[in-house]
């Protein structure tokens, strides 16, 4: 992974959404941070990082100190300052809303603190200096499972990430538009884990019942932070087209191998993020004309509502209540998408409206309309449970029913934040550990218990 | 001046000049001594943007100066709350200040044009520089027996003005010369200022200047471990001033113009009755930089108010605001002049045995305004009273025993236990502060605990948030001076009361 280095028409065409603060304006924000005591910020944080701990360590200077106290609660804390949605999280939740102020620029400041131990060469610290015997398997290279492992490898233990993909990170690396997350920067990130001393072993798919085997027999636990499946296809005449590309693969593609080559009109379907995140790099790689088409109203759309403004700003076009009813292709390529006006019938169902049909101008198709499960291999672990095709655990431990598996990120919540994910991972992470320590004593059964004693948040040791 | 209210005084327009000591004024904002004065093209430029008045940079002793000369602190992420110089005096050849001193009071005869003397410690050498400045048309003279660096070491500047005995002679010498007023400024680097102001009247002293700037080191550069401000690696103890020093400055301001005949001595001054300094007019330097600082220092006894930090900081068009501000409050105060309120705070600051015991006030919170910050609740836990809770969801604790109520610390480990995700729209709803304050998160003020010391009101971030109210207990006014000299009379054994 080291070395990856990014194509610099794509750094060009994907310049920073939210660019980095310089040293003084950083300084102006983190000196408007009031403190709050038991601030709502940290509270509004998955991983539960002290805000105002790190700001009032911009603001006095000390950013070494400012980045340790992000990267004690959260091992990616440098992504996640770029990628989260803090409108919703820490910065929603700021004091200021209440004040008629804007604000603090949480994700900005943290990404300054992160910025700038990266420029120096920070390393993460470990949390004991001894070494542990006991071996854990991290099945996906995504956020969680980063988490999971950092945090194993910071209290001795010998962890290993295993990804079926050449590069580590997961929707981290490959799913997150580029003007947010540049691959590059998701790399670095993982270099300092990979440093730590966790052993990664790319380009290794875990898929059956054997491969399960062999890792109980080399690992004394596993992590299952596999995330999620392939995505759902548009189940329509004519989605076999080599033009109607998953969005997600249309991202990883331009993100980390050559830049696609884009239509001049594009179609893309569904209304989440990764559908937004799609079609605004369709935009910026020279579309003319891409419009998101969704079967449901706006106020029904899963994107953010800042995601859904930064599209329009980007030029892209919306069509709400729309269903793909057909591609129509000749030997040029896609002609049009053939839709209909979508309804709710009476019994709350979504149907086609008959005689609304219209055809839609597009030579490319990119759909976000969901992930499936892996059910494959998830139906393959013995002993553990699902529900609605998602991992069943303890939430504050990340346990499933199988006291040698613990689980989380998306294959647990069915898809949420990067954050979310390196909560679970580290929730997990601490909770692994705990059982090795008491583990001659008391067994598994100790776990939830001394979670709560111990707390989630490791705030010792530096 | 624009369409401001005129309040109280109809159409008349408050009026700012003054008449200082005998010095006449358009408005009582001066230049201090300093680099805005250091020459008369700087000194017009400043009459012009509204200044009333200049006090030149010190002339006298010939100087050389070194480089760099000032540093400062800054505070949160404002530049220069506190500014220290090692400048001499004026480094410029004597007779050009004394032309350009003639010069600027040719152009601008209505304004105040102050000379800053220093000379060496001869009564030949302050007979000279008084006939030389006052030759080239000064309205009137300052001593400076202030500056704290440099100048100090050669026994000039506070050197003369850490000394009674000094200050009064060099002073009278002054006078046997002056025909103009004569204005000592006055050190802060001593232990009672009085003192000096005191030895300054003995010496026939119009008016005095206070405070000069406070004896300094501002910082030390943690990278190359020099002091600042940076000489080749060395430096020395400057001159403070700027906004920190404000207080500073009121408090002496403040004894000098409360220094009445009846004030009782502290200590062993013993000086004579006839040499206290109330009524003696002073002029107000020390962190001045808008209309209300100088209404501060008017209303605590001065006649004019002098500047520089922040005319160094901001430049001359500050004074636009400290007339056009000082005017409209005089205008809703209904104040016709500058003697209208001046000096009328200075009995309200006593000795603390007078104060009221009986006065009781209590915090009250207003919980529309609450934003949730929870900043006085850990003020009050941990450096105050232990009176204000997080109980409102919970129930109030019966009882005074803050041991019933939830800790800083449990409070803290209770939120880091909770598990939070991001909450996606569709499906969880908004979770944005727009809304108003959880009751959770505004603290209540327990009101038979809390002593009324302020720090809750002083720490919350809202305005009229918290405010302090007062509580009718029905007792008596009583001072501790009034209670203790009530017990003398009931105890006649004890001696004096503390």
């Amino acid at each position: 992974m080291e070395n990856f280095s990014g194509n610099p028409e794509i750094a060009e065409r994907f310049g920073d959404l939210h660019p980095p603060l310089t040293a003084q304006a950083a300084m102006a924000e983190a000196n408007r941070c009031l403190n709050c005591f038991d601030a709502p910020c940290m509270g509004a944080c998955p991983t539960h990082i002290d805000v105002p701990r790190f700001i009032g360590k911009i603001a006095r200077e000390n950013l070494r100190g400012s980045a340790l106290t992000i990267l004690d609660a959260n091992v990616l804390g440098a992504s996640c300052s770029r990628v989260c949605p803090v409108e919703v999280l820490c910065e929603g939740a700021c004091v200021m809303h209440r004040y008629n102020k804007k604000p603090i620029e949480i994700a900005r400041l943290q990404r300054f603190a992160m910025d700038a131990f990266h420029a120096r060469g920070g390393a993460l610290p470990r949390r004991t200096d001894e070494e542990r015997p006991e071996k854990i398997a991290c099945i996906g290279g995504g956020p969680a499972s980063l988490a999971c492992a950092a945090e194993l490898r910071q209290r001795g233990f010998q962890a290993t990430v295993l990804e079926r993909r050449p590069l580590p990170g997961g929707l981290n690396t490959y799913g997150v538009a580029e003007y947010k997350l540049p691959a590059r920067a998701s790399l670095e990130e993982i270099e300092l884990i990979r440093a730590l001393g966790v052993d990664f072993r790319f380009e290794t798919e875990i898929r059956t019942q054997a491969d399960l085997e062999e890792l109980e027999g080399e690992f004394d636990r596993i992590f299952l932070g596999v995330g999620l499946g392939a995505a759902r296809r548009l189940g329509i005449p004519g989605d076999e087209h080599r033009d109607v590309v998953d969005a997600l693969q249309f991202i990883a593609q331009y993100k980390t191998a050559h830049p696609p080559v884009v239509a001049k009109s594009v179609a893309v379907i569904g209304a989440g993020n990764t559908a937004i995140d799609a079609a605004n790099a369709a935009r910026r790689l020279g579309a003319e004309h891409v419009a998101i088409l969704y079967r449901r109203s706006e106020r029904d759309m899963s994107a953010f509502a800042f995601e859904y403004e930064h599209a329009k700003q980007e030029g892209v076009q919306f069509q709400w209540r729309v269903i793909p009813v057909r591609i129509h292709a000749d030997a040029a390529g896609i002609r049009s998408l053939e839709c209909a006006q979508a309804r709710v019938n009476a019994a709350g169902v979504l149907e086609a409206v008959p005689g609304t049909a219209f055809h839609f101008d597009c030579q490319q198709i990119l759909y976000a309309i969901g992930q499936s499960p892996l059910l494959e291999l998830l139906s393959a672990v013995r002993g553990v449970e699902l529900s609605h095709g998602r991992v069943v655990v303890d939430r504050a431990t990340g346990l499933t029913s199988n006291p040698k598996y613990f689980a989380g990120g998306d294959c647990v919540n069915g898809g949420r934040e990067v954050v979310d994910a390196v909560a679970d991972g580290k929730r997990a992470g601490v909770a692994m550990a705990l059982t090795f320590e008491s583990f001659t004593t008391e067994g598994t059964e100790s776990t939830e218990k001394d979670i709560q004693e111990h707390g989630y948040s490791n705030t010792v040791g530096f | 001046m624009g369409m401001q209210d005129k309040g109280k005084l109809g159409n008349h327009a408050p009026e700012l000049a003054v008449n200082f000591a005998g010095i006449r004024s358009p408005n009582p904002f001066w230049l201090a001594s300093a680099p805005p004065t250091n020459c008369g093209e700087q000194i017009m430029r400043a009459f012009d943007a509204g200044w009333g008045g200049a006090v030149w940079k010190t002339i006298g002793e010939p100087i050389v100066n070194v480089s760099s000369r000032y540093s400062s602190v800054d505070w949160n992420g404002q530049r220069m709350m506190g500014f220290n110089n090692i400048e001499l005096i004026s480094d410029r050849p004597l007779e050009v200040n004394l032309r350009e001193i003639a010069e600027v009071k040719k152009r601008y005869p209505k304004h105040a044009v102050i000379a800053s003397l220093m000379v060496e410690s001869k009564r030949e050498a302050w007979h000279t520089i008084v006939a030389q400045a006052e030759d080239a048309g000064a309205d009137g003279l300052e001593l400076n027996f202030g500056c704290p660096h440099g100048m100090s070491e050669r026994g000039m500047g506070s050197a003369v003005g850490q000394v009674p005995e000094y200050t009064e002679m060099i002073t009278a010498w002054v006078k046997e010369k002056a025909r103009t007023p004569v204005i000592v400024k006055l050190t802060p680097n001593i232990s009672d200022i009085r003192v000096i102001a005191r030895a300054a009247k003995r010496g026939g002293a119009d008016a005095v200047s206070a405070i000069n700037t406070i004896s300094s080191i501002t910082g030390i550069d943690l990278d190359t471990l020099t002091p600042r401000p940076n000489v080749d690696g060395k430096s020395t103890h400057g001159g403070y001033c700027g906004p920190a020093v404000k207080p500073i400055a009121l408090n002496m301001v403040q004894q000098v113009a409360a220094d009445h005949p009846t004030t009782p001595k502290t200590g062993a001054l013993g000086t004579p009755a006839d040499a206290e300094t109330a009524g003696l007019p002073i002029s107000g330097i020390g962190g001045i930089a808008t209309w209300k600082d100088a209404a501060e220092f008017i209303l605590l006894g001065c006649g004019t108010v002098q500047v520089c930090t922040a005319a160094m900081h901001y430049g001359y068009r500050i004074v636009e605001d400290m007339i056009d501000g000082l005017t409209n409050w005089m205008g809703e105060k209904g104040y016709a002049g500058i003697e209208d309120f001046r000096g009328l705070v200075v009995p309200k600051v006593t000795e603390w045995k007078h104060l009221n015991l009986s006065y009781k006030i209590v915090a009250h919170i207003d919980e529309a305004k609450c934003i949730g910050c929870e900043l006085c609740y850990v003020a009050c836990w941990d450096g105050a009273h232990q009176c204000i809770h997080l109980d409102r969801v919970s129930g109030p604790v019966d009882g005074h025993d803050v041991s019933l109520h939830v800790r800083p610390a449990a409070v803290e480990a209770a939120s880091r236990a909770t598990i939070a995700v991001t909450p996606i729209p569709k499906l969880d709803g908004s979770a944005n502060g727009n809304g108003a304050t959880p009751l959770a998160r505004i603290p209540r003020v327990d009101e038979t605990e809390c002593v009324g010391c302020n720090l809750c009101s002083l720490v919350c971030p809202v305005e009229d948030c918290i405010t302090m109210v007062e509580v009718k207990t029905g007792a008596q006014a009583e001072t501790w001076a009034e209670r203790a000299g009530a017990r003398e009379c009931t105890t006649p054994q004890t001696g004096e009361a503390r």
